[in-house]
This record gives structure tokens, sequence and C-alpha cells, in this order.
């Protein structure tokens, strides 16, 4: 952003006539709003946490290691063993431990902590986009704002598979084989609204782009907007960070 | 930057042509939305005092039958009685109507949006695009609860905090079916309303300001009005997501709210693993927020017209800011003290019975403030100064009550009993009423330029503060007695009998208090075409949306927006010429608006006044 001409007086950033913070409304509004979000998020995993901490403990496995064979019926005989009961919050090392097309393997956590990267990655490419668009670098930004709009579509993509994959060994809504239903109705809600956020960030950015490739903000002078989906598109990943600790690591 | 962009965006404003879709339905003017949701928030008003008409007439008569019930009601009232299921409904929708539909969007939503920029000094809004769409949604809201009266099974009948399992098993009781599922819909589309709006509040005040309006010059309407967007923005979310998981537990089949206790009535699947408290704890995290979202424009408001009708500066300008920031921060460490007897552990039921006491210190403050600033004043008993004054009555009054209620050992006996109901009903409900009544009158002739007739103004007041107190002081008695509230009919139980005479008293009062508004709809609406024409500053008023001329415009002042000297309450300065100096008249030889006007007007207020006035 251009620096504040008007401010002649900086004794008196909240004296009116100017932005205290100078910033433009919008991007205030985009803050605000984020905040706002955050709460949803709060209530959501607040949620999560209130519903996990009323069930038992996750029963510490010690049958399966990583890189072990995981025979098709895994879920079945972890539940005859016992680390998958009614009782217990699953481990979600044993739930979430598939890889696309690598079948028999016990990867625990390896697809989800890909997603993660991808989608973190796709924050590193939009931190570029803003800065060449600080530089009025026209190309960069489309060239980095596509590539943020690579990574959104990746990561829901992953999503899509990790959710095919958890539905496909019997999860839904009501249903759960690894244990508590909760557990399943949770993972979907929250992540869902998760996805929600990251689909809606890739339909802003797609907007975004095509609008750079039009010259609309080098018209404008600025590239205002690049940095405002770039707020949403760092909170969606942040949130994500947070989803990731709750539902995978603890 | 910054500074560019907003008078870019809002010199488009000024510029486009209004036609009657743009002037009067699809306005992007902030002055147009604020009348738009003060005449919706009246509209919903109406229905849910009348809804509460019905219900108390069947309250105090539960063995007479009223064949017009049958009239208006169809087979809720078959041969004149009210069905039981029926009673439910008009509770909850009594209630849900009242609390965000009149005293959350038709209180905030009308006068953050008429005072919030012409206050500050802004054109309009930040976003007026987004303002329109804040308003639509709430209209879209309010037909979807409105409908829903109308469909199968009748509307919600949870009661307005709607718990499940009533809400979230939809074969429980006749209102658990589509009706709840509009409420939820309405509700929905409500928050995204009130988001719409709040995030515009805030970027306005803290942006857009004019030169010279410091925060600490602000008027304590502003003040109020920016802690009640941020309560409602922080806390309308939590009950989105509260409201995402109760849909998800209607129509998908989850179990986040429901638990063994409930699953032999949920039929086919299994619905465990959940808690009904889960949702108790969502909901009051907005909920209790929600109370403060109602009561501080009201109390902002009252402010406002206290110091302006006393001719004196308010008293105690920055306790009044603190105590306004104070009760909303602790506004939100408190929702556990509605829940004081689902089994709280006795501990945190002690530090949120801590928090809820401590309210009493910012809201006494307040209190007090008033009282000192009328105290000596020189009173201008105008019709809003009245409400206003009314307010700080029922405040106390209510206010009182809601020591005993905060005590987490008394609440085991008081626990939705009828003291409960006539504690909000005073402190929150008819004082949050009086607040945006006293704001009608006040800034009616800003709103429409032109004034409500003061008598019927005077008798409206009296009836109505006859009424409240009618109304809602004797059910303390009930209460304490132990009558349970929302029960069909009391007289079902001996040991309640003795307050057949209450209850009607209380109706006949209710009555009396729907008669009065009627009186107000009438002055009301009559003024709008008829009334006695407004001139520009009325009640001699300081803040700066006196400064702009009668008629509206966009962009609210033609040429220059005023800049502002001094605080908003100038009022009867020693050796000024005139009892009140407008924010926008600087001392004598000021240039500079940052800095501090101590001293006195360089030439007299009249005739600037009168000047802009001809404008």
């Amino acid at each position: 952003m251009a620096t504040n001409t008007l401010t002649t007086n900086t004794k008196f950033t909240w004296g009116g006539g100017k932005s205290p913070f100078s910033v433009s409304y919008g991007k205030l509004m985009m803050w605000i709003f984020l905040l706002s979000d955050a709460f949803t998020f709060s209530s959501l995993l607040i949620a999560y946490g209130f519903i996990r901490y009323s069930f038992l403990e996750p029963i510490r496995n010690t049958i399966v290691k990583p890189f072990d064979h995981l025979s098709h019926e895994f879920v079945r005989e972890m539940g005859e063993k016992g680390l998958f009961v009614k009782e217990h919050w699953p481990s979600p090392e044993l739930v979430f431990n598939h890889f696309p097309f690598i079948h028999g393997v016990h990867l625990p956590l390896f697809f989800v902590s890909l997603m993660t990267f991808i989608l973190i990655f796709s924050s590193v490419t939009m931190v570029l986009a803003v800065e060449a668009g600080h530089r009025m670098a026209k190309d960069e930004v489309s060239k980095y704002m596509f590539l943020t709009i690579i990574g959104g579509a990746a990561f829901l993509g992953c999503q899509a598979w990790e959710w095919t994959t958890f539905i496909g060994e019997g999860a839904t809504l009501h249903g759960n084989p690894f244990g508590p239903t909760s557990f399943a109705a949770l993972f979907f809600i929250v992540t869902g609204f998760h996805g929600f956020h990251v689909f809606s960030g890739v339909l802003l950015n797609v907007i975004i782009y095509f609008n750079v490739l039009a010259g609309t903000y080098e018209k404008r002078g600025h590239y205002e907007m690049v940095e405002k989906v770039g707020l949403y598109w760092h909170f969606v990943d942040l949130v994500w960070v947070f989803v990731f600790t709750f539902f995978y690591l603890i | 930057m910054s500074d560019h962009n907003m008078t870019h965006s809002h010199d488009d404003h000024e510029h486009h042509e209004d036609n009657f879709i743009t002037k009067y339905v699809f306005s992007m003017d902030h002055k147009m939305i604020a009348r738009q949701f003060l005449i919706t928030g009246i509209i919903m008003g109406t229905i849910g005092m009348l809804m509460s008409l019905i219900f108390r007439l069947q309250l105090a008569y539960p063995d007479m039958t009223f064949p017009f019930l049958e009239g208006i009601l169809g087979h809720w009232g078959k041969d004149g009685k009210l069905d039981p299921n029926f009673y439910l409904a008009l509770i909850t929708i009594h209630g849900t109507i009242m609390v965000f539909y009149v005293l959350t969007a038709g209180l905030s939503g009308t006068f953050s949006n008429l005072l919030i920029p012409l206050q500050v000094g802004a054109r309009d809004m930040a976003s007026p695009f987004m303002n329109m769409l804040s308003y639509w949604f709430f209209f879209t809201s309010s037909v979807v609860l409105l409908w829903s009266l109308f469909v199968d099974g009748g509307p919600a009948s949870a009661g307005w905090t709607v718990y499940p399992p009533l809400s979230a098993l939809p074969k429980a009781i006749p209102g658990s079916g589509t009706g709840m599922t509009l409420w939820l819909v309405a509700m929905v589309l409500f928050i995204a309303s009130s988001l719409l709006g709040g995030i515009n509040y805030i970027a306005t005040i803290l942006n857009m300001r004019t030169k010279g309006m410091k925060m600490s010059r602000m008027p304590l309407t502003i003040w109020a009005f920016i802690t009640t967007a941020i309560l409602g923005l922080l806390s309308f979310p939590v009950l989105l997501g509260g409201s995402l998981l109760l849909i998800f537990d209607r129509s998908f089949g989850t179990s986040f709210y429901l638990s063994e206790i409930v699953a032999e009535f949920a039929g086919g699947i299994e619905r465990t693993g959940g808690s009904p408290i889960l949702f108790q704890h969502l909901f009051w995290f907005l909920g209790h927020p929600e109370v403060y979202i109602i009561l501080l424009p009201a109390l902002g408001i009252t402010s406002e017209v206290i110091a302006t009708n006393s001719r004196k500066p308010i008293f105690g300008y920055r306790a009044m800011i603190g105590s306004i920031l104070a009760i909303g921060i602790l506004s939100f460490i408190v929702w556990g003290h509605h829940m004081f007897i689902t089994g709280m552990n006795p501990f945190l039921g002690s530090v949120f019975m801590l928090g809820t006491l401590i309210i009493a210190v910012p809201s006494a403050v307040k209190t007090f403030n008033y009282l000192a600033t009328l105290w000596q004043g020189n009173l201008k008993l105008t019709p809003a100064m009245m409400f206003a004054i009314g307010l700080v009555s029922l405040f106390i009054s209510g206010g009182l009550t809601g020591i005993y209620l905060g005590n987490a050992a008394l609440d085991i006996n008081l626990h939705d009993t009828y003291f409960v109901v006539a504690h909000f009903h005073l402190v929150m409900g008819s004082a949050a009423i009086f607040g945006m009544m006293s704001g009608v009158y006040h800034w009616y002739p800003r709103m429409f330029g032109r004034m409500m007739n003061e008598t019927a103004g005077h008798i409206h007041f009296w009836l109505t503060l006859i009424s409240a107190y009618c109304v809602f002081f004797p059910m303390h008695f009930m209460g304490l007695a132990g009558v349970p509230r929302r029960y069909y009919a009391n007289t079902a139980y001996d040991q309640f009998n003795v307050f057949v005479d209450m209850n009607q008293f209380i109706t006949i009062a209710a009555l009396l208090g729907g008669l009065a508004q009627v009186l107000f709809l009438a002055n009301f609406f009559y003024s709008i075409f008829k009334g006695k024409r407004a001139v520009q500053n009325p009640w001699s008023s300081n803040t700066l949306e006196w400064t702009a001329p009668v008629e509206h415009l966009h962009g609210n002042w033609p040429g220059e927006i005023p800049h502002v000297y001094r605080w908003a309450y100038d009022y009867s300065k020693p050796g000024a010429e005139d009892d009140f100096i407008p924010q926008n008249v600087p001392d004598a030889g000021q240039i500079d608006p940052m800095e501090e006007a101590n001293g006195l007007p360089e030439v007299a207020v009249e005739p600037l006044v009168a000047a802009e006035a001809a404008h």
C-alpha cells in the first residue's frame, strides 16, 4: 500500500478525518469479518472439544506401526482387538492411514500432512502475489495467483479423496465403524465447513485472477483486492492449522 | 491512500439518479435504510405484542372461551379456546420477534444506521451496498419467520431459546417440525444481516469520522453502537455454529445435542453421544451478549436524550464510556448464569456468579450518572425525555432483581419462574423498548422531517409506563411463589390458584399497554404525512446530525462535511450566549480541530444555525 499522503499530523491517529490504521474501509471490513468468522470456527471446535472429552481417551495403539501391512479388514480387526470401541474416541492415526495409489500399507497421517503442506504452500504463493502487487508487477501477480488457485484446488481434491475413503469405510453422519458416531459427524461438519471456506476462497481467487489478467487493478493503480483475498486465504489456512491439530494430532 | 478511496467512492454515490426502486426499495442511503429498519421493526413489534395479548388472555381466563380467537387463529383457536400447542408457539415467536427482530434489528438497525454516519460526520456508511444487503437479509428473515406461522404443525414452539431435544427432534411436539426448520433458516438469515450491518458500523466509526471527531469526542450513542456492533460480531457467529449443528441434528441424523435420555424418542437410528447442554452453552454465549446488544443502544440513546433535555453536560462522560466497555467485556464471561441448574460444577457456578454480580458495578455507574445528569438540570420534558427517564426507572427496578437471579444458590429456586420473566421484561424488554421509543420521538424530525404530536406522546408514555409496571411487577410475587413460566394454564395446580386475580390484573394492564401502542402507531404514521414541519435543530442539540439540512440528501451535507471542535455535551456553558454549543463550532480563534475547545465560540450560535436551516 502506498502510504497515507494526507497524514500531516501523526500525533492524532484517532483524531478523525482519516483511518486510524491507515487502511481502507474495505480491508478493515475484511479484518472485522475474519474476526467474526474466527468465532464461528471456534464455536465448532469448542463443540468438538465438548463432545470429544465426554468420551474416554483414545486407546494407545501398540499393534500396528508405520509402513506395516494393512489388510482390507483393518477396521474390523482393530475393532475386534478393542481399538475401536464405542466408549473411546478413536485414535486418528488409525483412522486416517491411507494414501492414494498405495494400497495395503499403514501410513498414519501421511496424506493429511501432504494436504496441510499443500495448503500452507498456497499461502506462500499468496504472499508472493501480494508482494508482487506492491511492485505493480502484473505478470508475477497473475503467476502467483494462479499457483495459489492450483494449491487451493489441490487441497479440495485431497479433501474429496479423504472424505470418499472415509465414507467408503462406512463412516456417515450417524454411523462410524471406528467408534463413537460423533467422531464421524464432527469430522464431516468441521472439515466440511472449512472446506466450504476453502472453496469460497478459490472462487474469490479465480475472480481476482481474471481481474488481474484483465488489468483491472493495474488501471486502478493498486492491487488492494489481492491483499484482501490474501487476508481471507491466510485466515482459512490458519483455521486449517487448528482443525489439523485438534482432529488429527491430539 | 485510504482517504482517496473514501472520497472517491462517496462522490460516486452523489451523482446517480433516483427512481422509486432505488430510493424506497433497494436504497443505499443510510437514512432510508434506517427508516426501513424502523418500520419493519414496528410491524414486527406490533405482531409480537398482539401475540403476547393473546396468550395473556389465556393465562388470565383459562376457563373462558373467546369466539374471536377462532376467527383469527383458525383451528388453533377451535371453539374459542387457545390450543395448548399454539400457546407454546406464541410464547416462542413472541420472544423471538421481540428479542431479535424488534430490539436487535429494529433498535440497532434503525439508530445505528441513522446516527452513525450523521453523528460521526460521514457521507454514508462505509459500504452502502452491504448496508442495503443487511436490510434485505433482515427483511427476508422476517418473512421466513412469519411464514412459519402458517406451516403444518405451527411455528417453532420450544421457547425462544429453542433448547434441544424439543428443537432437535422433528417429531417431538407439533412445533418441532417445519416451523422449527424455518425458525433456524430465519435465524441464519438474521445472523447474516447482523454481520453485514455490524461490520459496516464498526468500519464506519473507526475509519470515517470527520476531522476532529476524536474517539473521546464521540457522542455516547456512537460508543454504545460500536460496542453493540462488536458484541454482535463476536457472539452471533457462535449461534451460527450452534444452529448449524442443530440443523444437522434435525435433518441429517447427527446427534450433537442428543444423548441417551432422548434416544428412546428418536426413532430408527441410535441418537447418542452428544449433549443438550452443549447447545445451551453455544446459545447463551450469544444469548447473554445479546441482552447487551439490546440494552446498550437504548442506553446510548438515553445518554444523548437526557443530556440534551437536561441542558447539562452528561455527568461522567469518560466513566460512561468505561462502563459501556466494561459491560461489553463482562457480557462475554457470564453466560453460565443462565445455566446454573444444568448440573454445573458449583465452583464454575461461583465464577459465573461473580462475573454476573460485577456487571452491577458499571450498570450502577451508568444509572447514577443519569441521575446526576438530571440533577438540577433545566429539564425539558419532551416525550423522548419522558421515555428516557422511564428507561432509567425500569432499568433500576429490573436491574435489582438481577442481583437475586445472578446468585447461583437463589437461582435454584427462581430458575424458570415468573420471577425471571419479570426481571428480564423490566430490565431489557421494557427498558429497551422505552429507549427505542425515546429515540423514535427524539430523532423523528431527523428521520421524517416532521414532528410527532407531543400530547399523544405524553399519553403514550404514561399509559406504557403504568402498564409496564402493572404487568411485570406482580410477576415477581408469582415467581417467588414458584409459578413456572411457559405453563399453559396455571390454574391446573391448586397452589397457584391464589394468583387467578393477579393474572387477570396483569392481563388487563397488558391490554392497556397494547392500547397505548395503538396511540403511538397512529401518532407515528399520521405524523409522517401530516405532522408539523420540523426545524433543523428542534431540541437545540449539539451533535452533528442536527447540522445537516432537514431534507435528506445523498451525502448528508451540502458542501463540506463539518469539522468537530469539541465534545458533544457543551450544554449551558457558563458565559456562552446560548445554552448549547454544537460540536462543529470552534472556539474564538481556533483553527485546528484537533485542539481542545475549552473556551467559548466567537460568534453567537443562533445565527449560524439559522443560516444553515435556511440553506
